[in-house]
C-alpha cells in the first residue's frame, strides 16, 4: 500500500480530503505509482503527466521524504519508506501566486 | 414562462446565472471547478440541458466538464487533446519556429444539431471534433496543417483558435478564428480549410494586407443571415457580405475602434453590439467610461449606451468571448468583465444593470434562452 498526497485542485477532482491509498503492482517506481493512481482515477490522466508524451507536467513536482523526486527518471526505484508505506509520496503543484 | 440562462465563466471558477424571462431577478449558482481557470462554458442548442465547460490551470493541464442537467451536477469527461501527427512548428513571437504545443481549450462549440457533437479551439491553434459527449477528441487537422500554418504566430494571449461558427444553413461550412493569424472557413466539413481575410489590414506584420497574421478577435453572424460576419479585429471592425470573401471596415464613429467582441442582436440581423476599448496597449475604455455601442445599419454609424453603466473611472476589459445575447422578444444583451461583473440589458441595450458585481475576471459569457 502506497501513501499519496495530492495537491488541494487534485483532491478535488477525486472527491477525496487527505491521503490516498493506493496498490502498486511491481517495483514501486514513480512511473508504476503514476500508472495506479490513473488507474484508480482515470480524471488523473493528462493532469500530473502529459497524456501523450508521459512527461510531467511543468508546473508539477514529486517530493518524499524530503527529498526533491522530480526529476528522478521515472523507473527509478521510490524511497523504501515510501514503498512501506510509512512516508507519503506528495505531488505538488509549483508554488506560485495567482 | 420562457427563462434564462447564463453561463460564466471566470478565471477561478464557472457560475450559472438565472432567471425568469422578466430579468429582473437572478439567481447566482457558484462558483463551480473553484480555483481553475475557465475560458468557456456553452450549452447545447439541441439539448440545452448539455453544457460543456473547459477547465484548465497552467499547473495541472485541460479537463472538459460536462453537465447533463443543466448545470446541476458535472462530471469530467475525455481531456486527450492530441495533435494529428507530428506537429510541427509555427512562429513565436520573434519570427523564430516555435512547436506547436497544447495550452488549453479556449472555446467549446457544440452542434445545432447533436448534442454529443462539439467542436474545440484550443491553443495552439487547432480545432478538434467530439462525437460522443467529449470523451474523446480528434483533431481536424487540415486546419493546422493549411501551408501557411508555419507562419501563424501567437497575439498577446497566446496563439488561440477562439471562434467556431457554424454555418446555420449549412453544417459543412465552419468559420474559425486564430490570434494572430486571421479567419478560416472549411466547406467540407474540416478537411480542408482556406484563409478569408482580404480586406483586412494589420499594421503590426510587415505586409499590412497579407493573406494571414491578422488578429483576429471576434466574429459574430445572425442566424438568418450566413453569408453576412461581423468582425472586431484587434484594431477595426469588420464586415463580410460573402461568408469572408472580402472584408470593409465599418468602424465609423466608434471612439476606439479596438476591443475584444461583437454581437448580433436576436432578432434585428442589421443591429450590432461592440465595446470600443482604449488600444492594444491600455485595455480598459475610452476615458473610463464603460460604453456598449449599438448599430443599427450594420456598422458605420454607432449610437454609445451609456445607461446603468459606469461612466467614471471604469477601467475593466471586455473580453472576446465574454458578450452574449438572448433570444426573448425584448433581446437581452450581456457582457462579462475583467472587473468581474456581469451586466445584463433586457432592452436591447438602452438600460443596463449589474447581475453580480465581484466575480473573478470574467472570460466568457454565454447565455440559454430555454422554454
Amino acid at each position: 500500500m502506497i501513501r499519496v498526497l495530492l495537491p488541494a485542485h487534485l483532491k478535488t477532482l477525486v472527491n477525496q480530503q487527505g491521503e490516498i491509498e493506493i496498490d502498486v503492482e511491481g517495483p514501486v517506481t514513480l512511473r508504476n505509482v503514476l500508472d495506479a493512481l490513473e488507474v484508480r482515477f482515470p480524471v488523473l490522466r493528462g493532469t500530473i503527466r502529459d497524456s501523450v508524451t508521459q512527461q510531467r507536467r511543468a508546473y508539477v513536482r514529486f517530493f518524499a521524504c524530503e527529498d526533491d523526486l522530480s526529476h528522478q527518471p521515472a523507473d527509478t526505484p521510490l524511497p523504501r519508506a515510501v514503498a512501506a508505506g510509512a512516508e507519503p509520496f506528495i505531488i505538488v503543484g509549483a508554488m506560485a501566486g495567482g | 414562462m420562457s427563462s434564462v440562462r447564463v453561463l460564466v465563466g471566470t478565471r477561478k471558477g464557472a457560475f450559472i446565472l438565472t432567471s425568469d424571462g422578466r430579468r429582473k431577478s437572478w439567481n447566482v449558482q457558484g462558483p463551480l471547478f473553484e480555483g481553475w481557470e475557465i475560458y468557456h462554458v456553452k450549452g447545447s442548442p439541441a439539448e440545452p440541458n448539455r453544457i460543456y465547460a473547459s477547465q484548465s490551470t497552467s499547473w495541472f493541464g485541460q479537463l472538459i466538464q460536462r453537465s447533463d442537467d443543466g448545470g446541476a451536477s458535472w462530471a469530467p469527461v475525455g481531456n486527450g487533446f492530441a495533435y494529428d501527427g507530428v506537429p510541427g512548428t509555427h512562429q513565436w513571437y520573434d519570427g523564430t519556429p516555435h512547436p506547436w504545443e497544447f495550452a488549453r481549450v479556449w472555446h467549446l462549440e457544440p452542434s445545432l444539431g447533436n448534442p454529443d457533437t462539439v467542436l474545440a479551439g484550443v491553443e495552439d491553434a487547432a480545432i478538434f471534433r467530439s462525437s460522443d459527449g467529449g470523451q474523446n477528441w480528434q483533431e481536424l487537422s487540415g486546419l493546422r496543417g493549411h501551408a501557411t500554418g508555419p507562419f501563424w504566430q501567437p497575439g498577446a494571449g497566446g496563439m488561440c483558435l477562439h471562434t467556431i461558427i457554424v454555418s446555420p444553413k449549412n453544417p459543412e461550412r465552419i468559420f474559425v478564428a486564430v490570434s494572430a493569424a486571421g479567419a478560416f472557413r472549411t466547406d467540407d466539413a474540416g478537411v480542408t480549410w482556406r484563409p478569408i481575410n482580404h480586406g483586412l489590414h494589420s499594421e503590426g506584420i510587415p505586409d499590412p494586407d497579407a493573406e494571414i497574421g491578422h488578429c483576429v478577435h471576434r466574429i459574430a453572424l445572425h442566424p438568418s443571415r450566413p453569408d453576412v460576419f461581423y468582425m472586431q479585429k484587434h484594431w477595426d471592425v469588420m464586415r463580410s457580405n460573402d461568408a469572408g470573401e472580402s472584408w470593409s471596415e465599418v468602424s465609423g464613429n466608434l471612439p476606439s475602434d479596438f476591443g475584444f467582441v461583437v454581437d448580433v442582436h436576436a432578432h434585428e440581423p442589421e443591429t450590432i453590439y461592440v465595446v470600443p476599448i482604449t488600444s492594444d496597449s491600455v485595455h480598459f475604455p475610452p476615458e473610463g467610461k464603460l460604453r456598449v455601442y449599438r448599430s443599427r445599419s450594420g456598422g458605420n454609424e454607432w449610437e454609445p449606451l451609456t445607461k446603468g453603466l459606469p461612466q467614471s473611472h471604469c477601467y475593466v476589459d471586455v473580453l472576446r468571448d465574454a458578450m452574449a445575447v438572448d433570444s426573448l422578444d425584448s433581446c437581452g444583451i450581456y457582457f462579462g468583465t475583467t472587473g468581474g461583473q456581469v451586466y445584463a440589458s433586457s432592452d436591447a441595450g438602452d438600460s443596463w444593470e449589474a447581475i453580480v458585481r465581484d466575480l473573478p475576471a470574467v472570460r466568457s459569457v454565454e447565455v440559454q434562452t430555454l422554454a
